[in-house]
C-alpha cells in the first residue's frame, strides 16, 4: 500500500533525509506557492520546476520511476477537469491544470519520502500547528496500519460469503452485511482506543505528552532554505522577465 | 516477609452489572511467579487492571506497602508494569525508542536519561537493532519484547503479563520464554498457555466466578482443576 | 471530492486557508475541553477507521458501490467538535501521505469537509436527533454533509475560473444527489448496527452549548441550498462569474489565477460582487459565531 512504501522510502538514508523536517516543510510550501502563482508560458517554467524536484529525487536517491508513477494518483481527478476544459475550448488551461496537479503531488510526495511522518509532525509543531491536531494525526497515521489490516481480513470474509450470490440489481441483505462489518470494525476500533489508554496510563502518563526527540536546525538546513528560495525565485524571474 | 502485592476482599461490579471479582484475596511475594488460572470471564484481567488502579472496586490493595489510590498512583504504577495481550495498543508511539522512553519520560526523567533507559531495556531484550523502526514493521515476537522493553525501561519490581504467548509462533513463545525466565523481577503471570505457566511459574491460583477457588503448585492446579488440553479421541477417518 | 494543488486561484486558496486554521483552532479547544489529551487517541483511532471503512464497498446495484464518507457519523458518535478534529486530521493525512488533494488546498477541503460538510450533517441530528424522526434526522444529515461539502467545492472551483459548462454542472450536481444519497444510506445502516451492538457509541444530541455550531451548521446547509438553487436556476451566471474572478485576479499580476490568462474580460458586473458579497458573508456569519463562543465561554467561566 501507499502508505507503506512512502514510510520505508522516508527512512532512507540521504543529504536530502538528514535536512531538518522544518526546512523542507518551508522549501515545500515555497516550491507550492510559486507553482501555485506561476501564471505565464506554464509549459516552459513547468519543466524547470520539474527538473527542481527530480534533481531533489536523485540526491535522495528515491527510485525515480515509481515516484513518478505513485505522484500520478491525482491524474484521474485533473483528467476529468482537463477533458471539460478542452471540450470548452482552452487546452493550455487543461494543460495548467494537470502540471500544476502533478507537480504539486509529487513536490508533497518527495518531501513525505525524504521525512518520515513522525518528523514531519515534530517540526509543524515547532512552527506553530496546534499540538492536540497534530497527536490525533499521528495515533491516526499511527493506527491506520493497525485498523486498516483488520478491515482487509473482514473485507475477505465478507467477500467469501458472498461470492456465491451475487445480484445485479440492489440487494438489501449485502447492504446490511456491509454495515454491520462496519459497526464491529467501529466497536473494535474504540476498544483499540479503550486499550492504548490503558496501556498509558499503565505507564504513567499524566495527561500531557512527552517525547523524545529534539530538533537541531544546522547551518546545513539553513543552506538548504537558502538555496531553495534562491533556485525558486530565480526561476520566476527568469520566467516573468524573459519568457 | 511483607508481599509484594497485597490484595484483601476485593468486589467489584461493572456499570451493566455484572459482579467481576467477589470477595477476592491474593498476595505475591518477593522472587515469586505465580500463574494466573481461570475460565474466560472469570474476573482474571479486571483483577489486573486493579493492581495499578486502572479500575478500583471496594476492599484493599497495596503493592509495595503502598494502597493504591489516588494519591500514590504515579509511585504504584513505577512499581508494577503492566504487559498487555494487544502490543499493538502497548507500543503506541512512533518509533520503538520514542516507545520504550514514553515511561520513563513520563516518570519526569530528562531526555538523555529517558532515552539512557530505553536504549538499555532495549539491549535487556535482544531489541537494542530496532530502537528505530516503526512498530508497524516489527514481527509479533519483536513487539511483544518492545513492550516488554517498554515496562522495563521503568524499572519495576513486579511484572504483570497477561496472555504474553498469544499471537506468537512457538519459535517466538520459546525465546519469550526464556527471556522472562532470565527477568528477576517477581511476576504475575495470567494466561491459558499451561505449559509456559510450568516453565515460568512456581504457584499457580485459579480463578472462578470472581473469586480465587484454588491454589497451590501448578501441577496441583492443573490437575485439580482439569486444567489441561487432553488428547482428542479421533475416529479412524480422520486419521487417514 | 478532495480539491488538488492547482485548481484553486490564489485568493481563493489563501482566504480558505485563513478561514480555516482558526476554525480548526476553535474546535481542537472544545474538543479539549470536552476530552482530555488522553482522548487523543480515541480521536486518532477514529479517524483511522474512517480510512479503512473506505475499504469496504456497500453494493448498490449493476456493479456499482459506494463507501463512507464518515463526516455525519463522527458528529454523531464524538460530537461534532471532536469530529472536525478527527476529519481535519484525516484530510492533512490525505493531503500529505496520499497526495489526495492538496496542501494549499487543505484550507479549502478543511472548510468544506471537516467544518461546513460536518455541521450541516450535524444539524438535523442535533435538532431531532431524539425524537420520533430520528431515523429520518440520520439519513438527512449524511445526506446534507455529502451535499454541502460537494456544493461548496464546486463553488470554489468555480469562483477560481475552472470551465464547466451548464451541462457538467448538471450532471455532477446529480452525481452529487446520489452519492448524497448513498451516504444517507450507508450513515444510517451503520448506526443502526452500533446501537445494537452498544447504544454508548452514540452521543445524545445535546442541547447547551451547541448553539454556535448549530449556527455555522445552519449557514453551512444555507449556503448550499443557495448554492444548488443558483447554480441550477442560472447556469450560465455560473460560467460567467468563472471568467470575472479569473480577471480579478490577473490584476494582481504575482498573485494571479492559474488561468489568468485564458478569461474573459467583464470585469464590472453584478456577479463578482455577488460571489464577493457571498464570501464576505460567510467569513461575517462565521466569525460572529467564534464571537459568540467566546463571549458564551467567558460567561461561564466567570
Amino acid at each position: 500500500m501507499h502508505h507503506v512504501v512512502l514510510d520505508r522510502w522516508s527512512r532512507g538514508a540521504s543529504v536530502i533525509h538528514r535536512r531538518d523536517a522544518r526546512a523542507k516543510t518551508v522549501a515545500t510550501l515555497m516550491f507550492l506557492v510559486a507553482l501555485a502563482t506561476a501564471h505565464r508560458s506554464f509549459l516552459t517554467v513547468g519543466l524547470g520546476y520539474f527538473a527542481i524536484l527530480v534533481a531533489v529525487m536523485i540526491a535522495a536517491r528515491l527510485p525515480l520511476g515509481a515516484a513518478l508513477a505513485r505522484a500520478a494518483v491525482v491524474l484521474p481527478f485533473t483528467a476529468v477537469f482537463a477533458v471539460i476544459s478542452l471540450a470548452a475550448g482552452e487546452p493550455l488551461a487543461a494543460m495548467a491544470l494537470v502540471e500544476k496537479s502533478y507537480l504539486s503531488a509529487l513536490a508533497v510526495l518527495v518531501l513525505l519520502s525524504t521525512t518520515p511522518l513522525p518528523e514531519l509532525l515534530h517540526g509543524l509543531e515547532h512552527m506553530g500547528v496546534p499540538r492536540y491536531l497534530l497527536m490525533v494525526v499521528q495515533f491516526l497515521y499511527r493506527y491506520l496500519f493497525v485498523i486498516s489490516e483488520e478491515a482487509q481480513h473482514m473485507r475477505a470474509a465478507a467477500q467469501a460469503k458472498s461470492a456465491s450470490m451475487r445480484r445485479v440489481l440492489f440487494d438489501r441483505s449485502k447492504f446490511g452485511a456491509a454495515a454491520g462489518a462496519l459497526g464491529v470494525l467501529f466497536a473494535r476500533s474504540y476498544a483499540h482506543a479503550d486499550g492504548i489508554h490503558q496501556a498509558m496510563l499503565a505507564r504513567g502518563f499524566q495527561d500531557r505528552f512527552r517525547t523524545l526527540s529534539r530538533h537541531a536546525f544546522r547551518r546545513a538546513d539553513a543552506v538548504f532554505v537558502m538555496a531553495a528560495v534562491v533556485l525558486l525565485a530565480g526561476a520566476r524571474f527568469f520566467a516573468e522577465v524573459w519568457i | 516477609m511483607e508481599p509484594l502485592v497485597d490484595v484483601r476482599d476485593l468486589h467489584f461490579q461493572y456499570d451493566d452489572g455484572t459482579v467481576a471479582l467477589d470477595g477476592l484475596n491474593f498476595r505475591l511475594f518477593h522472587g515469586e511467579t505465580v500463574a494466573v488460572f481461570g475460565a474466560n470471564g472469570s474476573g482474571k484481567t479486571t483483577f489486573v487492571l486493579h493492581l495499578n488502579g486502572l479500575l478500583t472496586g471496594q476492599g484493599a490493595v497495596s503493592v509495595c506497602g503502598m494502597p493504591v489510590e489516588r494519591k500514590t498512583l504515579a509511585r504504584v504504577r513505577q512499581k508494577i508494569g503492566l504487559v498487555f495481550q494487544d502490543s499493538d495498543n502497548q507500543l503506541f508511539m512512533p518509533t520503538v525508542i520514542e516507545d520504550v522512553a514514553f515511561g520513563p519520560l513520563n516518570l519526569g526523567l530528562d531526555r538523555d536519561e529517558a532515552q539512557a533507559r530505553a536504549h538499555a531495556a532495549l539491549d535487556e531484550v535482544g531489541m537494542a537493532h530496532v530502537s528505530g523502526k516503526a512498530p508497524y514493521h516489527l514481527s509479533a515476537g519483536e513487539k511483544k519484547r518492545v513492550a516488554i522493553a517498554g515496562i522495563l525501561a521503568m524499572r519495576p519490581e513486579i511484572l504483570v503479563l497477561d496472555e504474553p504467548t498469544t499471537f506468537l509462533d512457538p519459535p517466538g513463545q520459546t525465546a519469550l520464554l526464556e527471556l522472562l525466565d532470565r527477568l528477576p523481577q517477581a511476576k504475575i503471570l495470567v494466561t491459558h498457555d499451561v505449559d509456559c505457566a510450568r516453565v515460568l511459574a512456581n504457584r499457580a491460583v485459579f480463578f472462578d466466578k470472581g473469586r480465587i477457588a484454588g491454589e497451590g503448585s501448578v501441577e496441583e492446579v492443573i490437575a485439580r482443576f482439569h486444567w489441561d488440553r487432553t488428547p482428542l479421541k479421533r475416529s479412524a477417518s480422520s486419521r487417514s | 471530492m478532495h480539491i488538488p494543488d492547482g485548481f484553486l486561484a490564489t485568493p481563493v486558496w489563501a482566504a480558505l486557508d485563513i478561514t480555516a486554521a482558526p476554525a480548526v483552532g476553535y474546535l481542537a479547544r472544545r474538543a479539549q475541553r470536552g476530552l482530555q489529551q488522553s482522548k487523543v487517541p480515541l480521536l486518532g483511532v477514529m479517524g483511522a477507521f474512517v480510512f479503512a471503512a473506505q475499504m469496504i464497498n456497500f453494493p448498490v446495484g449493476l456493479g456499482t458501490s459506494g463507501h463512507l464518507v464518515g463526516a455525519a457519523l463522527l458528529a454523531y458518535t464524538l460530537g461534532p467538535a471532536a469530529a472536525g478534529v478527527v476529519l481535519t486530521a484525516i484530510l492533512t493525512v490525505q493531503a500529505l501521505v496520499f497526495q489526495d488533494g492538496g496542501v494549499l488546498a487543505l484550507g479549502a477541503n478543511v472548510t468544506n469537509m471537516a467544518i461546513m460538510g460536518m455541521l450541516a450533517g450535524y444539524l438535523p441530528f442535533h435538532l431531532w436527533g431524539t425524537g420520533r424522526w430520528r431515523r429520518q434526522a440520520i439519513f438527512l444529515g449524511g445526506f446534507l454533509s455529502v451535499l454541502t461539502s460537494a456544493v461548496l467545492a464546486l463553488s470554489e472551483l468555480l469562483l477560481s475560473g475552472v470551465a464547466m459548462p451548464a451541462a457538467v454542472l448538471r450532471i455532477s450536481f446529480g452525481l452529487f444527489a446520489v452519492s448524497a444519497v448513498l451516504e444517507g444510506a450507508i450513515t444510517l445502516a451503520i448506526m443502526q448496527a452500533l446501537e445494537s451492538i452498544n447504544p454508548d457509541f452514540v452521543r445524545k444530541p445535546q442541547l447547551n452549548g451547541g448553539r454556535v455550531l448549530g449556527g455555522v451548521g445552519l449557514a453551512a446547509m444555507f449556503l448550499a441550498v443557495v448554492g444548488v438553487a443558483f447554480a441550477s436556476t442560472h447556469p450560465d451566471g455560473i460560467w460567467k462569474l468563472a471568467g470575472e474572478t479569473g480577471i480579478a485576479s490577473h490584476a494582481k499580476a504575482l498573485l494571479a489565477a492559474p488561468l489568468a490568462d485564458y478569461q474573459l474580460d467583464v470585469l464590472h458586473s453584478i456577479w463578482l460582487r455577488k460571489a464577493g458579497a457571498g464570501l464576505a458573508g460567510v467569513t461575517l456569519i462565521y466569525g460572529a459565531c467564534i464571537l459568540c463562543g467566546r463571549l458564551l465561554a467567558r460567561q461561564r467561566g466567570a
